[in-house]
């Protein structure tokens, strides 16, 4: 067990290092980092000062040292288009985009699983077939398409939604929420729909797949034998094997929520961090780019993390030692 | 010894397809609809009421005509026009062929590296084996949009915007094949490792064949046919995936749109009730990601019930 964590967390450091050198070699390679600093009329002399200054001219190793000891400190440098410090613009947009990913997430989770249950006890109902179908289609509906349909169905045709922004936010300490207004929960609806179809379907499609898997072994055919009650086998037998590959998924694909999270608040114009990044991309602004990187990097691997331990807490098979 | 070739894996040969194929109208109709998106992407230039991309045969009286069937339509135009009067349907021929080109370059390269590096890894085993696999893991723990949209980010923000135009096909190509290939490299490792133990490798090398000859020329072909599902399936997600970066607007540029720059430059008039700008867009792509998909699911099932 020492050893698979020992081996995940080296993996981790792997990414987040690989992660860091990206960010850091976008940081100082891509443009001159002085020219986007200075006026047209700074002399060549004041511009290698600045050079000297910022360290530009030392050693690459000592420089990416620098770059990560600022970086670990939540110092991501000023950003060229807004002349504002990075960390302050990700600290503004976060709570838009973690409010939009929980809330996807819980629609997707909490739809997603009980449809994946019904389709796989009442397999050879109509229903069970026409949600299947429908899953195949929620599979090559790319998110865009989602949000642009919702948004001409719900906010042009019946005007019934918001099709843009966050509504009225309230600020909670350095938080600011949209849960606590009607304007923004119902701003919430349409972005939280369109990031989560996706995932529903892909939820429903694996929970299905678990519990049919799980539905064929021995022990629920005895417990059957047996006479317990089917809503017993279903959820106390049933559900808590098939539940293991599941959480392990569905731990994973929350890092799909954050990145396609980037497309949601594009198309809803959402103010969060996504949007944020993307507009970035079109000014070529390297600070945001490249934070933003490291933040999602590290995002990821803290996921994939608790993941990880999530698995050895629950499957008492791996805690003996067994490791696969 | 193990005598099944590979788990799982039910061995079809191609009559068996065929027979399997004429008894499944769903697989029928999905690749009937495909060879229908194909030849007309192919044959743009031909079918294509007009040049879409060439200014002088645009026309600014005819901007925001409605599809044909609509009052103040045109039967010139059938899907209507755009604000700079360009004809619809044309660059919806024109753009499913560029989407169609990114989407299949994108597989190909994806499934050549994964296939190449995964046959290496199966087939030398020890450090070479662990190295691909790890990078393969790691890879595998970031979504591959946001890889392929990284790499297409960094190209957007570093090139000058006319250098990008020239490179966008390709760039895209690439960022998408790299954020797929370790699928394809896990399929193959896990084929070859079985395969190699068999019995005609072992006699084919006390034979003195060449590695190189036993790998490519008798290994690959066992264990290409799961590769064939998962580029199947690979092929409506890459679709999807250039189509979602040139909606962001890092992807195709204006001047050679794909399907998904079409529907990011439409969708502005969505608002203004000119919805056929970009409601056909979507709509060829979602069909042509769900036939693909279609097509997919069903090889899956028929080659291996098994294999998720």
């Amino acid at each position: 067990m020492t050893r698979f964590l020992a081996q995940r967390l080296l993996q981790a450091a792997a990414v987040m290092v690989l992660a860091a050198l990206i960010a850091f070699l976008l940081f100082n390679y891509v443009g001159d980092p002085v020219s986007n600093m200075v006026g047209q009329e700074t002399s060549l002399a004041d511009r290698l000062a600045l050079r000297e200054r910022l360290g530009l001219n030392d050693p690459w190793l000592w420089q990416f040292a620098h770059f990560v000891g600022h970086a670990v400190r939540g110092d991501f440098g000023i950003s060229y288009r807004l002349q504002r410090p990075v960390s302050d613009l990700l600290a503004e947009r976060l709570p838009a985009t973690a409010e939009l990913v929980a809330a996807s997430a819980l629609f997707a989770i909490f739809t997603g699983v009980p449809l994946g249950i019904f389709a796989a006890v009442r397999r050879r109902s109509p229903v069970a077939h026409v949600l299947s179908t429908l899953s195949l289609v929620g599979v090559s509906l790319p998110t865009f398409v989602i949000g642009m349909g919702l948004i001409y169905l719900f906010a042009v045709t019946l005007g019934w939604l918001p099709s843009f922004g966050r509504g009225e936010v309230v600020k909670v300490g350095w938080w600011t929420t949209g849960l606590l207004t009607a304007g923004g929960l119902k701003s919430l609806v349409l972005p939280a729909l369109t990031l989560g179809l996706f995932q529903m379907t892909f939820i429903q499609r694996l929970v299905r797949a678990e519990m049919l898997e799980v539905l064929q072994a021995d022990y629920i055919k005895t417990a059957r034998a047996m006479g317990l009650r089917g809503r017993t086998i279903i959820f106390k037998y049933a559900l808590r094997n098939a539940a293991l590959p599941v959480i392990t998924i569905i731990g994973l694909k929350l890092g799909e929520l954050i990145a396609f999270s980037i497309v949601t608040e594009t198309v809803f114009q959402w103010p969060g961090m996504g949007l944020l990044f993307i507009q970035a991309v079109s000014f070529a602004d390297i600070p945001i780019m490249a934070a933003y990187l490291l933040l999602v990097g590290f995002v990821f691997v803290a996921i994939n993390l608790v993941v990880d331990v999530l698995y050895l807490a629950m499957d008492p098979r791996l805690r003996a030692g067994a490791i696969p | 010894m193990n005598a099944d070739p590979m788990p799982g894996l039910t061995m079809t040969n191609g009559r068996d397809l065929w027979r399997q194929f004429c008894r499944a109208p769903v697989a029928m109709a999905a690749t009937m609809i495909i060879v229908l998106i194909v030849v007309g992407a192919v044959f743009a230039p031909w079918i294509a009421p007009q040049n879409p991309f060439d200014p002088a045969a645009l026309d600014l009286s005819n901007a925001l005509i409605p599809p044909a069937w609509m009052s103040g339509g045109d039967h010139h135009f059938l899907l209507g026009t755009d604000d700079q009067g360009r004809d619809v349907l044309s660059a919806l021929l024109y753009g499913t062929r560029v989407s169609l080109a990114v989407g299949i370059g994108a597989v190909v390269f994806a499934a050549v590296l994964g296939i190449a590096s995964g046959l290496l890894a199966g087939w030398r085993g020890g450090i070479v084996e662990t190295l691909v696999m790890r990078l393969a893991d790691v890879q595998l723990t970031i979504p591959a949009i946001l890889i392929a949209l990284m790499i297409d980010a960094l190209a957007r923000a570093t090139l000058s915007p006319g250098r990008h135009e020239e490179v966008a096909l390709g760039v895209l190509i690439f960022a998408i094949g790299i954020a797929d290939w370790p699928q394809y490299a896990r399929t193959m490792r896990t084929g070859t490792a079985v395969q190699k133990t068999l019995g005609y490798v072992r006699a084919a090398r006390i034979i003195g064949v060449k590695p190189i000859t036993i790998v490519l020329r008798h290994i690959l072909p066992n264990v290409l046919t799961s590769v064939t599902v998962l580029a199947t399936l690979g092929l409506a997600l890459a679709i999807i995936s250039e189509a979602t970066l040139s909606f962001l607007g890092v992807g195709m540029p204006p001047t050679t749109p794909s399907l998904g720059t079409l529907i990011r430059v439409g969708q502005n008039f969505l608002f203004s009730g000119e919805w056929w700008i970009v409601a056909f867009p979507s709509l060829v792509l979602v069909i042509m990601a769900l036939a693909v998909n279609l097509l997919g699911d069903w090889l899956r099932d028929a080659l291996d019930p098994r294999l998720v």
